[in-house]
């Protein structure tokens, strides 16, 4: 059983390799190829999941023969295992799911370098979740940020172009500050390792020495990745780059990405800082405020919203607003509820962006939601699909969001000089979602009579509508299972301490 | 404070760098004066690096003269983080300059808000 510790090393090696060998193959080849690279990290991550519950604890994986301070490191853990398993799972339902619109959108000799883009989205964000060491994470988010670059502009038109360059300078701007807190930490403790940092700032903090150093630097790395996971202010590229990407790239960036950067922040705040020397920072006093107005805001700007994809965008911000004020709370059950959210808002939103499509495809490619009137009818799976993701959204019992919002909820009624605003904030906000969701879901379920568009049945979509049903399974797997999960979250963040 | 400051003025410098190059990666409205704004911030963070991991009268680690004590040498892995970090800058820059191009051949224009404003008549 022991082999199972080189898994993750091999998962991340196996994804840059693929990359390289996918540069120089024909389309189908590497379409193929990708697959079949996404099965088996599926594989190697399930695994380290399961060998780390069996025995209860993480290991670290020397890479290279340096041993621990000097040497660079990987660790796995519960929560690592199961968020590299989970980001496979959505990403292959991305892929397969926005498979035949990427044919139509995606010039045919670009396809190939399409692939070899996720292949290093894969390997980066698997990287971000299993390193030990800071600097790693540094290189591995800029690979992430340049690899979802090319995933929003490779389908070409004037809009992405311009969202992707929008993006690139906010996540430039972000990862400059990080850059910078991760030199003055390593300046600060002599470290890069994340266990040896994290004893020298216990040490600094005990002895009362350089405070306001290690508040700069906590406050740069926690801003730099809010910007990355584009928290509320720091959203402005956020609904062109979503909005008008290859319908895949818009799931992967919305569910993937950000949570990569948040997981990275999860790990920072355990793991570097130590959660006692971050809570009595007033950093996560700003962070919980910003996550409020994001969920506000996020919400407010996708009811005025006419596009269906923008829309769904925009309620992103919303939702990265949540996990920043769990974050916000300072307790443990705000950070387990926000683990949580991480994967209920995963598997919901690339759901949506995959359903979203096939209503689209039925009412002549437009997303203005006059045109979507009665689109349900026409894709009848699209309709059902979506209408789950959104009922998931609104926080329905049964489905995954439920769940999230049932634990923000505990988790703000155990601290209690934030619990009347983030109760107050949670139930303006639901209200919110529930406006422009349950819009949109009359909006595709009201009959018209006469419309130029045609139906589609199951025949013509059979892989797409094998594909909503597994989102559908998932997302009410999240929703009804959702102890054992919670369980292993509560599991994986004892571990990280 | 200000003797602190000013014996460790090369941080002191550094610092203001990375602010002015984070202001003008921000606020610019010319793609090509972004760039530079970044290559202005990453440096600045590199210069950081390498004032903090220059100790005065060590020199770089390489035995020489058979002299072998750690007093006499630097530690050498802010250098590499330097290396490390100039290549990723490197790459970023190029991505920008390339999505530039692309965008100054499609609408003859460096400025992001005229960019905005043809992309609204476009009506995509």
């Amino acid at each position: 059983m022991d082999f199972i510790r080189n898994f993750p090393a091999i998962a991340i090696l196996l994804c840059l390799f693929a990359g390289i060998i996918t540069s120089g193959l024909k389309q189908k080849a590497a379409r193929i190829l990708n697959t079949v690279l996404i099965c088996i990290e599926l594989v190697l991550n399930g695994c380290t999941l399961f060998y780390t519950v069996i025995t209860g604890e993480a290991f670290v994986y020397v890479m290279g023969k340096f041993p621990a301070p000097w040497g660079n490191e990987i660790r796995a853990g519960v929560l690592e295992g199961m968020m590299g398993f989970f980001f496979c799972v959505i990403m292959l339902l991305s892929m397969l799911g926005g498979k035949k619109k990427l044919f139509d959108e995606v010039e045919e000799s670009k396809m190939s370098l399409y692939y070899v883009l996720t292949d290093l989205l894969l390997s980066s964000l698997l990287a971000l979740v299993y390193t030990n060491d800071l600097f790693t994470a540094y290189v591995f988010v800029e690979i992430n940020t340049i690899a979802a670059c090319g995933l929003i502009m490779i389908r070409q038109n004037g809009r992405t172009i311009e969202a992707a360059v929008r993006y690139m300078i906010m996540s430039l701007l972000g990862s400059g500050m990080l850059l910078l807190g991760i030199c003055m930490l390593y300046d600060l403790t002599g470290h890069l390792l994340m266990s040896n940092i994290k004893e020298s700032v216990q040490l600094i903090v005990a002895q009362g020495s350089y405070r306001v150093p290690i508040l700069v630097t906590i406050a740069l790395m926690c801003v730099g990745l809010a910007i990355k996971s584009a928290l509320f202010p720091f959203h402005a590229w956020l609904p062109d780059a979503y909005g008008y990407s290859t319908v895949s790239s818009a799931a992967m960036l919305s569910s993937l990405v950000s949570k990569g950067y948040i997981f990275l922040l999860l790990k920072i705040i355990y793991r570097v800082l130590g959660f006692d020397v971050f809570k009595n920072s007033h950093i996560i006093d700003v962070l919980f405020v910003f996550g409020l107005m994001g969920m506000i805001f996020g919400s407010l700007n996708a009811i005025a919203e006419n596009d269906v994809r923008r829309m769904i965008a925009f309620s992103s911000v919303a939702q990265i607003g949540y996990i920043y004020m769990g974050i916000g709370m300072g307790t443990k059950a705000g950070m387990v509820a926000s683990a949580f959210h991480i994967l209920s808002h995963a598997a919901t939103k690339s759901l949506l962006f995959i359903a979203a499509i096939g209503l689209t495809d039925v009412s002549g490619g437009s997303r203005k939601f006059i045109e979507l009137t009665g689109a349900a009818y026409r894709n009848k799976w699209a309709g059902v699909t979506f209408t789950v993701g959104s009922l998931s959204m609104v926080g329905v019992p049964m489905f995954s969001g439920f769940i999230s919002k049932l634990l923000f909820a505990q988790a703000a009624v155990q601290n209690h000089a934030k619990m009347l605003p983030a109760l107050i904030v949670l139930a303006i906000s639901t209200i919110l979602n529930a406006i422009y969701f349950m819009k949109t879901v009359i909006r595709i379920y009201t009959p018209v009579e006469n419309t130029p568009y045609e139906k589609i049945t199951f025949k013509d979509m059979k892989l797409y509508a094998v594909i909503l049903v597994c989102f559908i399974v998932l997302n009410v797997l999240l929703g009804i299972s959702s102890q054992p999960v919670v369980d292993l979250i509560e599991q994986g963040l004892s571990m990280f301490a | 404070m200000g003797a602190n400051l000013f014996a460790n003025y090369g941080e002191a410098i550094a610092m203001i760098l990375f602010g002015i190059g984070f202001g003008n990666l921000l606020l610019q409205n010319n793609l090509i004066k972004k760039i530079i704004g970044l290559n202005i911030m990453d440096s600045a963070v590199y210069l950081f690096l390498a004032e903090k991991g220059y100790v005065n009268g060590r020199v770089a680690p390489i035995v020489f003269d058979g002299v072998q004590e750690v007093e006499a040498y630097i530690n050498p892995i802010p250098s590499g983080l330097v290396l490390t970090g100039i290549v990723v800058s490197v790459s970023v820059t190029a991505l920008m300059l390339s999505i530039t191009i692309r965008l100054y051949r499609r609408y003859h224009t460096l400025n992001l808000d005229e960019i905005s404003v043809q992309l609204k008549k476009e009506g995509l």
